[in-house]
């Protein structure tokens, strides 16, 4: 399935996109989704990111399904 | 109240808003750009937001601080885009019927946003710019 990615903050410099679609396997849980963008892009080897679902922060095992709105990002520094 | 916004913001006038009959105070924190940080001196800020996650996160907390602490409203503006030395960042507005429970809801508002609303802020030093490290969740 395909599913729309968003990047943000040092992700989206990192990436060079503030977003794009991602193929994954069905079934597929978050932190396979955040490992294979980390494959494409050798420039987020070491930077920690955080996974959010539909706008809600989302456990690695968390599955994924079609039409699920996924971010990755850095961890958050607001306030 | 939540907004996430470009625009500047009138302590006065968010105040306002969440006033009332049974208000007996309204704490607020206000934060600003200041013109240092580790990485030396602080010439402008620009600060990314993931708007509808943020919406949605600042939401969540403003409903855990009234329930959590007893208190009649909570207000919370941040702002995101450019932004200059001494320019607002964030008001949090908590009005209660007495001051304890206003300082306390005011705290947890600041600090649980700091660690789970998705934003982002930049600083820009006369050597360049660089993404503000997140303080650790605790």
């Amino acid at each position: 399935m395909r599913l729309r990615v968003r990047y943000f903050a040092s992700v989206r410099e990192f990436t060079g996109l503030r977003e794009e679609e991602v193929d994954v396997p069905d079934g597929a849980t978050a932190e396979a989704l955040k490992r294979s963008v980390l494959n494409r892009y050798s420039s987020l080897r070491g930077q920690e990111m955080l996974v959010a679902v539909n706008g809600a922060f989302a456990e690695p095992q968390r599955t994924l399904k079609p039409g699920d709105e996924v971010a990755l990002f850095p961890p958050v520094s607001g306030g | 109240m939540i907004r996430v916004t470009r625009d500047d913001f009138s302590v006065d006038e968010e105040i306002r808003r969440i006033v009332r009959p049974s208000v007996g105070g309204v704490a607020t924190f206000v934060g600003t750009v200041r013109d240092e940080s580790e990485a030396g001196r602080v010439t402008r800020m620009e600060i990314e937001v993931y708007p509808e996650m943020a919406e949605r996160q600042l939401e969540a907390i403003r409903g855990e601080a009234i329930e959590k602490f007893g208190v009649e409203d909570v207000l919370v503006v941040h702002r995101y885009g450019d932004l200059n030395v001494g320019d607002n960042i964030v008001l949090v507005a908590v009005a209660a019927g007495h001051r304890a429970e206003a300082f306390d809801a005011c705290r947890y508002v600041v600090d649980e946003l700091k660690k789970r609303v998705p934003i982002w802020k930049r600083e820009h030093t006369p050597a360049g710019g660089r993404w503000v490290e997140a303080g650790r969740p605790d």
